[in-house]
């Protein structure tokens, strides 16, 4: 049984113009000690998937399809039965280090809080356990900086602090928000081999959101690219990268900025923009920014077409966005 | 590398906060004096020296039934502080109260109890407490109780509306993801964020309930004599304005210094406990 099984997930928000589709029929499963890459664009859904998954969404939310971690059914169970699970059992990481701490607590009492919280800790117990945390994930001196409050930590060891936090209680499973977003190049390194080291060495499984290839080519075994609250197209990382098969996944491939490049010449873009979640059109999301669109696909919501052995995608113009070289976005 | 300044020492430079401690604590010195000493008893009458001005034995002068104005004041002073504290504690304690419960529920909670302070906030304070009085009877007590309920909306709202922003705020979702349920979350993490607020507010609203003692009292139905109080102080002296003006001047100028004193340390306090404002130093 998967550690992790989404089944058809969508959820609604209720926005300014109306409810909006955030996220639609997302599937997909995650076995346990195993790594899932979510990447896409700001306003894809990702970071509500994650949410969806530790029942944390807004207010006014409205949640369908399945959700089963380790057999049981997370979608529609009551919050105190999923606050059992969060922090214990399913750890998040979130993007901000800046804003994820208390200013008004020390570090230590905040690691050792979801040991005092799931394992029932007593507080000297969990600060000792809060100092050998610390020290993991790399802060130096952590029996004495234990004491110390979050403004007086660079943002890298803010971040370190934030996944101690996550990892307290030996999760099976951690979903890692955009971890690196907000922290500088060489830092982003340094915590990726972190989170990477940590997840092997406690077998758990690891969901990664971002939006940076970089960080999923080199962090996760699979991936899961998303525009639209959709999955365009999915599969083992090495695959995804070698043949991309979906317009949007070439694209974003296509936009990056290549070092060898000649003075000049110009960034292809994927013209337009993500459009409001309220504005998604009822076909293929991707529709109005395709450069290989036709009429169909604004009405019809392709299926997930198998293109090996772990690799699907959903278009209805899969040969011809074989065709086409990957840096076929239109240039601006 | 600038060293950072304490708040004792931004609150030493800051001049509102100054002078409004200083005359905050000149009150509290007063009322605590009263308690051991009193240059004369309040409550003795001695019509022989009634109506007399500032003199070398009553410093302040006499009332009409010789009570030294002196002591009246400080005594009052006392009975001003204690209906301050408590008809402050009701609200903080049951106006936050009611603030964090309808933050942390939301949905219906929170429209009843936003209705709720609505409603009360609907009838002017003052007569809402003299028609409090006029069903209760007069009296210390039932003052304190009638503006007490009146300061229970004001610290619902302001509780409210801090601890929403509080809410919203990244730790209160780390937390949340770490398995903290919403009673912990309110009491670990958003009654702190939001302390300095209600201590600002709570300042100010001292400084009201002082106002609205003096008023119930100068119309009779607050402090009952022979207990001194600044308000009934100013009622008996409207008579005889024009023969011993100063009977009215000196308790006017307490309450009024008493007033001025803590809005100003309200204000210092807003300045010094907001985090935005520290940084600038």
């Amino acid at each position: 049984m998967p550690l992790l099984e989404v089944e058809n997930l969508s959820v609604q928000l209720q926005t300014q113009r109306g409810p909006a589709d955030a996220v639609r029929a997302l599937s997909f499963s995650l076995e346990r000690g195993q790594t899932l890459g979510l990447i896409g664009e700001s306003g894809c859904g990702k970071s509500i998937t994650a949410l969806a998954l530790m029942g944390l969404l807004p207010e006014g939310a409205v949640l369908s399809g399945s959700i089963r971690f380790d057999g049981q059914e997370l979608v529609g169970m009551m919050d105190g039965a999923l606050q059992q699970l969060r922090g214990n059992r399913i750890g998040m990481i979130f993007q901000e280090p800046m804003t994820a701490l208390n200013p008004l607590h020390t570090i230590a009492h905040q690691v050792a809080e979801p040991l005092r919280l799931h394992r029932g800790l007593g507080r000297q117990a969990a600060l000792q356990q809060a100092i050998a945390l610390l020290e993991r994930v790399g802060i130096a001196d952590a029996a004495r900086r234990a004491h110390a409050y979050p403004h007086q930590f660079s943002g890298g060891q803010r971040q370190r602090i934030t996944i101690a936090m996550a990892l307290a209680c030996a999760p099976d499973l951690l979903i890692a928000d955009e971890p690196t977003t907000a922290l500088d190049v060489t830092v982003q390194a340094q915590i990726l081999e972190l989170i990477s080291e940590l997840v092997q060495e406690r077998g758990m499984a690891l969901l990664l959101i971002s939006h940076d290839l970089g960080v999923i080519a080199q962090n996760v075994a699979r991936m899961l690219v998303m525009y639209g609250g959709m999955v365009v197209e999915s599969g083992a990382t090495q695959r995804v990268f070698a043949h991309m098969a979906h317009p949007y996944t070439r694209g974003l491939f296509g936009a990056r900025p290549r070092l060898g490049a000649l003075r000049g010449e110009r960034l292809t873009t994927i013209r337009g923009s993500v459009p409001e979640l309220v504005d998604l059109p009822a076909g293929c999301p991707f529709f109005e920014r395709c450069p290989l669109a036709i009429a169909d696909c604004a009405v019809t919501r392709p299926a997930a077409s198998e293109l090996g052995p772990s690799h699907q995608a959903s278009c209805l113009r899969l040969e011809a966005a074989a065709a086409t070289a990957p840096n076929a976005g239109a240039p601006v | 590398m600038n060293k950072p300044v304490s708040m004792a020492a931004r609150a030493l430079q800051h001049r509102s906060f100054v002078i409004g401690a200083a005359l905050t604590a000149a009150l509290l010195l007063a009322a605590a004096l009263s308690l051991v000493w009193t240059p004369w008893s309040p409550y003795e009458i001695d019509m022989a020296a009634k109506l007399q001005p500032p003199n070398a034995q009553h410093w302040l002068g006499t009332d009409p039934f010789g009570r030294d104005v002196s002591a009246l004041l400080l005594v009052g002073a006392r009975n001003s502080i204690l209906v301050g504290v408590i008809a402050v504690g009701i609200g903080l304690s049951l106006g936050t109260g009611l603030g964090l419960l309808a933050a942390a529920r939301r949905g219906w909670v929170e429209e009843v109890v936003m209705r709720l302070a609505d409603f009360t906030f609907a009838f002017p304070a003052i007569l809402s407490a003299i028609m409090l009085m006029a069903v209760f009877g007069a009296g210390i007590v039932n003052a304190i109780v009638a503006i007490g309920i009146f300061n229970i909306p004001t610290f619902a709202r302001i509780t409210r509306a801090s601890a929403n922003v509080v809410w919203s705020r990244e730790f209160v979702l780390a937390a949340r993801a770490c398995g903290k349920g919403p009673w912990r979350i309110t009491l670990e993490h958003v009654l702190p964020n939001i302390a300095s607020v209600l201590i600002v507010q709570a300042t100010v609203q001292f400084a009201l309930a002082i106002l609205a003692e003096a008023a119930l009292s100068y119309l009779g139905l607050g402090t009952q004599p022979p207990q001194p109080s600044w308000g009934r102080m100013l009622a008996e002296a409207q008579t005889l304005l024009f023969q011993a003006p100063l009977l009215a001047v000196f308790p006017g100028v307490a309450i009024a210094l008493a007033v001025l004193g803590l809005n100003l340390m309200g204000d210092g306090l807003r300045d010094l406990l907001d985090p935005r404002l520290a940084r600038k130093r």
